[in-house]
C-alpha cells in the first residue's frame, strides 16, 4: 500500500440559492477518488456551511495518485427528490508526490460547474503519505518534477539534460459516445472533464517512467496538448526534454554547471577516452527514408522549407575546424546515449529539446529553422491502448525534422514544439524547432573529457558563438549570404538568422526587438477526404513560403537581422487556410547590417508609373530609417566599407523578393564588405505584389512607449519594475461570405491582428513605459465563416530612465566585446597550429583582401601547416588598431566587472526599484501573479511547487441572458484564471510562471441560444520574494547569466 | 467584417476610471464612446474610434458583472473571480455608493419603495441625471436601507460594516436611512434653498441625541426591542417633550425668560430690537415644534416647522449667523436659570441638538 490520501472538508461559503422556498441551502459534500466515496453530513439550511468533516482517508496505490484526480462534489440535499449538484472541484494530487514541492493543499477552491460556472467556495484540506517503495518494476514514476518552464528552472541547477521525452495516449470522446445522446450536457461535460484529467495523469506518470529510465529526474518544458478528433477519439500528448536536476540549497550556490565542468565529469563514472574527436560522422544510427507512408491512412506529407537566411550564394572554406569536431562529439553524445547498454535504456532516436533557453556554454551553433508538417485522414482510434497510428504519424515527422537538422549540419534540434491543426476528418501535424550544435558535456556525464573540451570553451567566443553557421560552406543546404561575423571576425555567418529559441543571454544585440508578424490566409475549395487533404497539402509549401517572405520583407523593413521564437501556426478550415508566423526581430551584433528593400515595376517605360514606384520606394526607405531610430538600431562602424545608402543598386529582377543564388565564386571570399549586401527586389507586377508592398507599410509601429515582443524579454531593456499583467484577449470576426477573394481575406486577418494589437496598447496606456512580452497569438477556424484570434502576453513596466542607460551601455559593450574578441585571434591561431587541424586564416578587412583570395587558393592541409603567424597576427593588430581608434573610450581593464554587472539576469536588474505593492490589507484573498515568463520581474523564485495543468468545459443554453458570446467568454476566461489562482493559493503558492492557455475552443449556436467551450491551461506553481524582501541581496547577483562573459574575461586577462 | 466576440481579460482586473464614472453616469455605450471621443483621448493616445469601442464594451462588460458583487461589497473582496487590488476594490465601492447631489434632494425623506421608483422617470427629466444612474443610486439607498434596518447598534458602523464605505460615506447614508425611516418632509418649495448636507448635518445631531441609542438604552430583552436604536426617534423622549410647553404657556416663565435672554444680550446683539420684539414668537415656535412632536405628522414636518417658525423670521430680519449664534446660545443657557422649569435635562437635550440644526439650517 503505497499511499494514503487524506481529505478534509472544512467549509464552504456563497453558495448558490437551491432552495428557493427558504433561499438557503442543505449542502453536503461528496468525495471521491478512483472508486471510493465518502460524505460529509448535510449542513442544513446556511450558504456558508461549515462542515468540518473527520479526515477522509483514501488507501491506493500511487499509480492511482498519479492519474486520478481528487474529485470533490458539492451537493444539495433533497429529502423528496434526487440531489441537485451544485458544482465540483477537481485537484490534482500530483504536486504533493515529490518531496520539494507542496506538502499539504488547503484553501478555497471556487465550487464549479460546467452549466453555471463558478458557483461558491469550499475549503479543503489533503494530504499525502508516501511510503517507500523500492520496487524497481513499479509503474508510477513519482517523484519525477515536471516543469512548463522552458529554461532550467530557476532555482535549479542542469546536471545532466537527457533529451526528448515524448507519450500519447488516446480514447474515444465522451462527447462522441452513444449514451452522450441521452444524458445531459452536464453529466457528459463532466464525463469529458474528468476522462481528460485521468488521461494528463497517466501521460505524465508515463512519461515519468520514460524519465527515470534515462536515470533523469525531472521533465522540463513539458508541453502538453489535447487533440480533440471528434469522432474519432481524443488524443492527449505531451513532449518534454529530461533532465537530471540539483536543487540549488542557497542562492550563493547559485552556480551554473559550466562553471566546474571537470568537476562534473570527475564525478562520473563513466571516463571516456578522448579519441571521439576523430570518430567519422557516419554513424547515424537512423537512415529511415522519410518517404514510408502508413498504408491504413491516407497521408500527405508535405515538402518543408528550412528558413534561414536566403540571399546569393557564396562558398567557401568553413572557418573553424572545431565545428565538424563539435558536431561529431554531439553526434556521438547522443548515439551513445541510444546505443548505451543500459538496460532501460530506450533507443535515443531524436535529439530534440523543448527548452528554448539554455544553461551558459550548451547552445554552441544554430543552424536555422527546421520545419515538417504532413496532412493526416483522422480514423476512428480503434483500440486505445494501441495509439500506434498516432504514434506513427508523429515518429514521421519528428523523422523528418532530424533529417532537416542533419542537412543543416547539426546534430539536434532545440526550441522544438508539435502542434496540430483539426477540420473535420483532416489534421495537420506540424512540427517545428531549431537545428543546433550543443555542447556534449551537458548531455552526458563524462563523455567528453579533456583539453579539447577546454579549448572549445575557451575559444569559442560567447557573444557571437551560436551565430556561426554550423553547416558546411561547401554543401550549404539552401543558398546563403556568408560573411565573417561582425563580432569575432573569425567564422562565418549567415546574413540573416531565424530561430525557435529565446535571445541567449549572452548574445550581442543593438537597439531594441520588435515583434514581427506573417499572416496570410489561402482560399480553399470544400471538399471531402482525400481531395481535401490533397488541396490543402497542395497548398501548404506556398504558404509556408510567402510567409517567409513576409517575415524576411518585415524584418529588412525594421533593420534587423535576426528572429527569435519564432512560431509558425497554419490552421485548416472548411474553406480556408490560415498562416500566422510570430517572432521576434532583433539587431544581432555578429550578423551583417540587412540591405533594404528594392521595388521595381515591370514597365519602366511608362513615367507616372515609374514615379509612383520611386514613390513608394522612398516610402519604404523612410521607413526603415524611421524603424532604426524607433529601435536604436545603431551598430558600431566597424569597417569603413559600410556604404552610405542603405540601398544598392538593383543586381537583378526576381519576382518574390528571394534574390537567385549566385553560383559563381565571383563573390567567395571577396564578399566580406557589407557593401554588396543583397537588397531585395519586390517586382510589382500585380495588384498582388502591389498588395504586399503596402501591406508592409500599413503595420503600424507600437505608440511611444511601447514595446512587444513574442521571446521572454526584450533584448535592450533590462530594468523591468515588478508591475506585470498578464491578459487574455479572444476576438472572432464574421467574414462576409460575398466574393471572398484571398486579398479581401488577407486584409481581414490583417486588420483583426492589426486592431487587437492596438486595443491592446490603448487598454495598457496605463502601464507605459512598458512592454508586451511573450505575446502568444493563436488563430482557430471555428466554423466557415469565423476567424478566431486568441492573444495571451503580459505586460511588464520598464524603469525608462534606466532603459537609456542600460543601451547606452549595451552599444558600449558590444565595442568592448568586439575588440576583446579581436584580442583572442592572437592566441587562436596559436593552438590551431599546435593541433595541427587545418586551419583558415580569413581577411578581417579589404585591405587583406588580395592576400585572403591567393591563400584560399592553396589546399586545406598544406595551409594548415604552412600558416605564417607572425603575418596572421599581423593582420590582426592592424585590425585591433581599427576598432582601437573606433573606440576609444574604453579601457580594456574594466571589461571584466562591466560585463558582469550587465549581464545580470533581469531579476537582479530588479534591485535597483524597490517598488514593492502595498500589502493587501483587508482583503482576504491573496494575490496571485500568472505570467507567460518563466521568471517575475523583480523577485526570486525561492520553490517550486508543480505544475498546474487544467482542462475546463462551459456550456450554456442561455447565451444572450449571460452578455451574449462576449459575456460568456469573459466570463469564462476570468473564471479560469480564478481557479488556477485557487489552486496555486492553495499549494502554497504566490505565482504561476510559465503560464500558457494552450487551447480555447469556443462553439456558438445563436439560434439555439447555446455555446460551448474549452479552455486547457498549464503553468508552473510557484513561491517567489520580492527582491527587496530579500535581505542577503549582493549574494545573488552574480546570477548563471554572467558567467560566459566572466569566462571570457578570464580568457582575455 | 463584423466582430463577433471581443473581449480581453486581465489577470488583474483592469479599471479604467473614466469608464466607470460614464458607467455609474448610467450612459449607454455609444454615449460614452462619443463623450470619450471629445474629451479628446483619440488625440492623445493615437487611438481610433472602434479601439474606443471596444475598449469601452469591455469595461462595461466587466462592470456589469462587478455589479452583483458590489451589490454586497464584502463579497467583492472575498470572491476568487476578479483579482483587484485592495485600494482599487475601495474605489470601485466608493464611486458606486457615491450619489448625486441633486438626486437625493429629491427622495430625501421619502418612503423608499417601489412607487417612488415610478416617479425616478420625472426625477430624471428633472435633475438631467440618467435613469440609469437614478436607478442605481435609488436602490443603493432601498439596499442600505433594507440591510441596516433591522440591526442593531450604531448605524454608521453597520452601514460601514456591510458596504465596506468611507466614515463620510457612511455617515450620508446614515443620514438618508435615517430620513427615510423618519420620512422628514424635504421637498416643499421653503426647504429647497436646504442642501444635503445641511440635512445630513441635522440628522446626525438627530442620531446622536433623540434617538435610543443616544441614551444607551440598550432593553434589556433583546425580543422585545421593537424600535431600532438608531433609526427610530425615542418615543418617551418626543412624550416628554410636551413638557416643554409650559416655557411659553406660563406667561412669567416666558416673561422671565426673555428678560434673562435680553439682559444678558444687551448691546451684543446688532438686531437686538428686532430679537427683544421677536422673542415670544420665537419661542413659541421653538417650543412648540418640541411639543407637536408626539405625532408622526408633526415629526415628518419638523424641517418645515423649523425653517416656518424660525429661520424665515430671523432672515426678514436679516440676523447675521452670529447674532443668532449669540441668540440661542443665551436663549438655551437662560432656562437653566428658570427655577420653576423642572425639564432642564429634557431641555438641553432637545435644545442641544436643535440649536446646531438651527445654525445650519440658518443660511440664504
Amino acid at each position: 500500500m503505497p499511499g494514503k490520501l487524506k481529505v478534509k472538508i472544512v467549509a464552504g461559503r456563497h453558495l448558490p440559492v437551491m432552495d428557493r422556498a427558504s433561499d438557503l441551502t442543505d449542502a453536503f459534500v461528496e468525495v471521491k477518488f478512483g472508486n471510493t466515496t465518502f460524505k460529509t453530513d448535510v449542513y442544513l439550511k446556511s450558504l456558508n456551511p461549515q462542515w468540518n468533516s473527520e479526515w477522509f482517508k483514501f488507501e491506493v496505490d500511487d499509480e492511482d495518485l498519479q492519474d486520478e484526480p481528487l474529485q470533490i462534489t458539492v451537493l444539495d440535499h433533497d429529502t423528496y427528490s434526487a440531489n441537485d449538484a451544485i458544482g465540483k472541484v477537481y485537484i490534482d494530487i500530483d504536486p504533493l508526490l515529490y518531496s520539494e514541492a507542496a506538502t499539504v493543499i488547503s484553501g478555497w477552491f471556487p465550487i464549479y460547474d460546467t452549466i453555471h460556472g463558478i458557483r461558491g467556495e469550499i475549503n479543503v484540506v489533503v494530504k499525502v503519505d508516501l511510503f517507500n517503495d523500492l520496487n524497481r518494476f513499479r509503474q508510477s514514476s513519482c517523484g519525477v518534477k515536471f516543469f512548463c518552464t522552458t529554461s532550467i528552472p530557476k532555482c535549479y541547477r542542469a546536471v545532466i539534460i537527457h533529451g526528448f521525452v515524448e507519450e500519447l495516449v488516446v480514447n474515444e470522446d465522451p462527447e462522441y459516445q452513444w449514451i452522450d445522446r441521452i444524458r445531459t450536457p452536464r453529466a457528459s461535460n463532466e464525463a469529458r472533464q474528468r476522462l481528460i484529467s485521468l488521461m494528463s495523469g497517466e501521460l505524465q506518470r508515463k512519461i515519468g517512467l520514460k524519465v527515470l529510465e534515462m536515470r533523469g529526474n525531472a521533465v522540463v518544458g513539458y508541453l502538453q496538448c489535447f487533440d480533440l478528433e471528434g469522432e474519432s477519439g481524443l488524443v492527449v500528448r505531451a513532449i518534454g526534454t529530461a533532465c537530471t536536476l540539483d536543487k540549488l540549497s542557497s542562492p550563493a550556490a547559485f552556480l551554473p554547471a559550466c562553471n566546474s565542468p571537470s568537476k562534473d565529469m570527475k564525478e562520473s563514472p563513466l571516463v571516456h577516452p578522448p579519441s571521439h574527436g576523430c570518430r567519422s560522422t557516419h554513424n547515424s544510427p537512423i537512415h529511415t527514408a522519410t518517404g514510408s507512408r502508413l498504408t491504413q491512412n491516407f497521408s500527405v506529407s508535405v515538402p518543408t522549407l528550412i528558413y534561414t537566411g536566403m540571399g546569393s550564394g557564396s562558398a567557401g572554406k568553413e572557418g573553424g575546424p572545431f565545428k565538424a569536431l563539435l558536431r561529431q562529439q554531439t553526434q556521438s553524445a547522443l548515439e551513445q546515449r541510444g546505443g548505451s547498454p543500459h538496460r532501460f535504456c530506450r533507443r535515443r532516436e531524436f535529439p530534440f529539446f523543448t527548452l528554448t533557453a539554455f544553461p551558459p556554454g550548451f547552445l554552441v551553433h544554430v543552424g536555422g529553422v527546421v520545419s515538417a508538417r504532413s496532412v493526416k485522414l483522422l480514423d476512428r482510434i480503434h483500440n486505445p491502448d494501441e495509439p500506434e497510428t498516432r504514434d506513427a504519424w508523429w515518429a514521421e515527422i519528428r523523422q523528418e525534422i532530424k533529417s532537416h537538422a542533419k542537412a543543416l549540419g547539426c546534430h539536434a534540434v532545440v526550441g522544438y514544439s508539435e502542434s496540430t491543426s483539426i477540420c473535420e476528418e483532416v489534421c495537420i501535424l506540424s512540427a517545428c524547432g531549431t537545428a543546433a550544435v550543443l555542447n556534449p558535456r551537458f548531455l552526458q556525464d563524462g563523455t567528453m573529457e579533456g583539453c579539447l573540451e577546454q579549448r572549445l570553451e575557451e575559444n569559442l567566443p560567447t557573444g557571437c558563438g551560436f551565430c556561426h553557421i554550423p553547416y558546411d560552406e561547401l554543401n550549404m543546404p539552401f543558398p546563403a549570404h556568408l560573411t565573417y561575423c561582425y563580432s569575432c571576425r573569425k567564422q562565418k555567418v549567415p546574413d540573416v538568422l531565424f530561430t525557435t529559441i529565446d535571445l541567449p543571454t549572452d548574445a550581442t544585440v543593438i537597439g531594441k526587438g520588435c515583434l514581427i508578424q506573417a499572416r496570410l490566409c489561402r482560399l480553399k475549395k470544400k471538399a471531402q477526404a482525400e481531395a481535401n487533404a490533397t488541396a490543402i497539402s497542395n497548398l501548404l509549401p506556398f504558404m509556408e513560403y510567402e510567409m517567409h517572405t513576409q517575415l524576411m520583407n518585415k524584418l529588412k523593413l525594421k533593420g534587423m537581422n535576426a528572429l527569435f521564437g519564432l512560431r509558425i501556426q497554419i490552421t485548416v478550415g472548411e474553406n480556408m487556410l490560415m498562416g500566422l508566423a510570430s517572432a521576434t526581430g532583433v539587431y544581432l551584433a555578429a550578423l551583417p547590417t540587412p540591405g533594404g528593400i528594392q521595388i521595381a515595376g515591370k514597365t519602366p517605360n511608362d513615367g507616372s508609373y515609374e514615379q509612383h514606384i520611386s514613390h513608394m520606394q522612398k516610402k519604404i526607405n523612410d521607413t526603415i530609417a524611421k524603424n532604426k531610430e524607433l529601435y536604436e538600431i545603431n551598430p558600431p562602424e566597424i569597417s569603413e566599407e559600410i556604404i552610405g545608402s542603405p540601398i544598392p543598386e538593383p543586381r537583378q529582377r526576381s519576382r518574390l523578393l528571394r534574390s537567385q543564388s549566385e553560383s559563381s565564386d565571383e563573390v567567395t571570399e571577396l564578399d566580406l564588405s557589407h557593401g554588396k549586401k543583397d537588397a531585395f527586389v519586390l517586382e510589382i507586377d500585380d495588384t498582388d505584389a502591389m498588395e504586399d508592398v503596402h501591406s508592409l507599410l500599413t503595420d503600424v509601429p507600437p505608440p511611444s512607449g511601447f514595446y512587444s515582443c513574442n521571446t521572454e524579454i526584450m533584448p535592450g531593456i533590462n530594468n523591468w519594475t515588478s508591475e506585470i499583467q498578464m491578459f487574455t484577449s479572444v476576438r472572432v470576426i464574421r467574414l462576409s461570405s460575398l466574393n471572398l477573394t484571398n486579398q479581401a481575406l488577407n486584409k481581414n486577418f490583417n486588420d483583426l491582428c492589426e486592431n487587437l494589437l492596438k486595443s491592446l496598447y490603448f487598454k495598457l496606456r496605463s502601464m507605459i513605459p512598458c512592454c508586451l512580452c511573450h505575446v502568444n497569438f493563436t488563430v482557430s477556424l471555428p466554423e466557415d465563416e469565423l476567424i478566431q484570434v486568441t492573444v495571451t502576453a503580459v505586460a511588464i513596466t520598464f524603469d525608462k530612465n534606466q532603459a537609456l542607460q542600460t543601451t547606452k551601455t549595451h552599444a558600449e559593450k558590444s565595442l568592448q566585446r568586439a575588440s576583446t574578441d579581436n584580442e583572442e585571434l592572437l592566441q587562436f591561431p596559436l593552438e590551431l597550429c599546435s593541433d595541427s587541424l587545418p586551419s583558415h586564416p580569413f581577411p578581417p578587412a579589404k585591405e587583406h583582401l588580395e592576400s585572403a583570395s591567393s591563400n584560399s587558393g592553396i589546399p586545406a592541409a598544406q595551409r594548415a601547416t604552412s600558416v605564417d603567424y607572425s603575418s596572421f597576427a599581423d593582420r590582426c593588430s592592424s585590425w585591433i588598431e581599427l576598432i582601437k581608434l573606433k573606440a576609444q573610450t574604453i579601457r580594456r581593464g574594466s571589461i571584466k566587472t562591466t560585463v558582469t554587472v550587465e549581464k545580470a539576469s533581469p531579476m537582479g536588474e530588479g534591485n535597483f526599484r524597490n517598488r514593492s505593492a502595498p500589502p493587501c490589507a483587508n482583503s482576504t484573498v491573496g494575490v496571485v501573479k500568472m505570467t507567460p515568463l518563466s521568471f517575475i520581474p523583480g523577485a526570486k523564485i525561492t520553490k517550486y511547487l508543480g505544475i498546474i495543468n487544467m482542462f475546463f468545459i462551459r456550456e450554456t443554453t442561455s447565451l444572450r441572458e449571460e452578455g451574449g458570446v462576449s459575456g460568456f467568454l469573459h466570463a469564462f476566461i476570468a473564471e479560469v484564471f480564478a481557479m488556477v489562482r485557487a489552486h496555486v493559493a492553495a499549494l502554497g503558492g504566490n505565482a504561476v510562471v510559465s503560464y500558457i492557455m494552450k487551447q480555447c475552443v469556443f462553439m456558438e449556436n445563436p439560434n439555439k441560444n447555446q455555446a460551448q467551450c474549452l479552455i486547457n491551461v498549464s503553468g508552473d506553481a510557484v513561491v517567489f520574494v520580492r527582491e527587496s524582501d530579500l535581505e542577503v541581496v549582493p549574494t545573488q547577483q552574480p546570477s548563471a547569466n554572467c558567467q560566459p562573459s566572466c569566462t571570457e574575461g578570464e580568457v582575455t586577462t | 467584417m463584423t466582430s463577433e466576440l471581443d473581449i480581453f481579460v486581465g489577470n488583474t482586473t483592469l479599471i479604467d476610471e473614466d469608464v466607470y464614472r460614464l458607467w455609474l453616469d448610467g450612459y449607454s455605450v455609444s454615449d460614452a464612446v462619443a463623450l470619450r471621443v471629445r474629451s479628446g483621448i483619440l488625440e492623445q493616445t493615437g487611438a481610433t474610434a472602434a479601439v474606443l469601442q471596444s475598449d469601452t464594451m469591455d469595461h462595461y462588460r466587466t462592470f456589469h458583472m462587478l455589479e452583483r458583487l458590489l451589490h454586497a461589497p464584502p463579497k467583492l473582496l472575498h470572491q476568487l473571480i476578479f483579482q483587484i487590488p485592495p485600494s482599487r476594490q475601495a474605489l470601485l465601492i466608493e464611486r458606486y455608493y457615491a450619489f448625486d447631489e441633486a438626486f437625493v434632494r429629491e427622495v430625501l425623506g421619502k418612503k423608499l419603495s417601489k412607487g417612488t421608483k415610478k416617479d425616478l422617470d420625472d426625477i430624471s427629466t428633472k435633475t438631467g441625471i440618467t435613469l440609469k444612474s437614478c436607478r442605481r443610486q435609488f436602490d443603493n439607498f432601498k439596499r442600505v436601507f433594507k440591510v441596516v434596518e433591522e440591526m442593531r447598534g450604531s448605524l454608521v458602523d453597520n452601514i460601514q460594516q456591510h458596504f465596506l464605505l468611507s466614515d463620510r460615506l457612511a455617515r450620508d447614508y446614515a443620514a438618508i436611512v435615517f430620513f427615510a425611516n423618519n420620512r422628514f418632509e424635504t421637498g416643499k418649495k421653503k426647504l429647497q434653498y436646504l442642501s444635503f448636507g445641511d440635512f445630513a448635518f441635522c440628522a446626525e445631531l438627530m442620531i446622536q441625541n433623540w434617538t435610543l441609542g443616544a441614551v444607551g438604552e440598550a432593553p434589556t430583552d433583546p425580543d422585545s426591542q421593537v424600535d431600532d436604536m438608531d433609526m427610530d426617534l425615542d418615543k418617551e423622549f418626543l412624550q416628554d417633550l410636551k413638557e416643554l410647553k409650559v416655557l411659553v404657556a406660563d406667561k412669567d416663565l416666558l416673561d422671565l425668560h426673555k428678560s434673562l435672554v435680553c439682559t444678558a444680550l444687551r448691546g451684543k446683539l446688532g438686531v437686538f430690537s428686532e430679537m427683544e420684539a421677536n422673542f415670544k414668537n420665537l419661542s413659541r415656535g421653538l417650543v412648540n415644534v418640541a411639543a407637536k412632536l408626539t405625532h408622526n405628522k408633526d415629526v415628518r414636518d419638523l424641517f418645515v416647522d423649523l425653517v416656518e417658525k424660525f429661520v424665515e423670521p430671523c432672515r426678514s430680519d436679516h440676523w447675521p449667523l452670529n447674532d443668532v449664534r449669540l441668540f440661542l446660545n443665551q436663549y438655551s443657557a437662560s432656562v437653566h436659570s428658570l427655577d420653576g422649569f423642572r425639564h432642564q435635562g429634557l431641555w438641553d437635550r432637545y435644545m442641544g441638538t436643535l440649536r446646531g440644526c438651527l445654525l445650519r439650517l440658518y443660511h440664504d
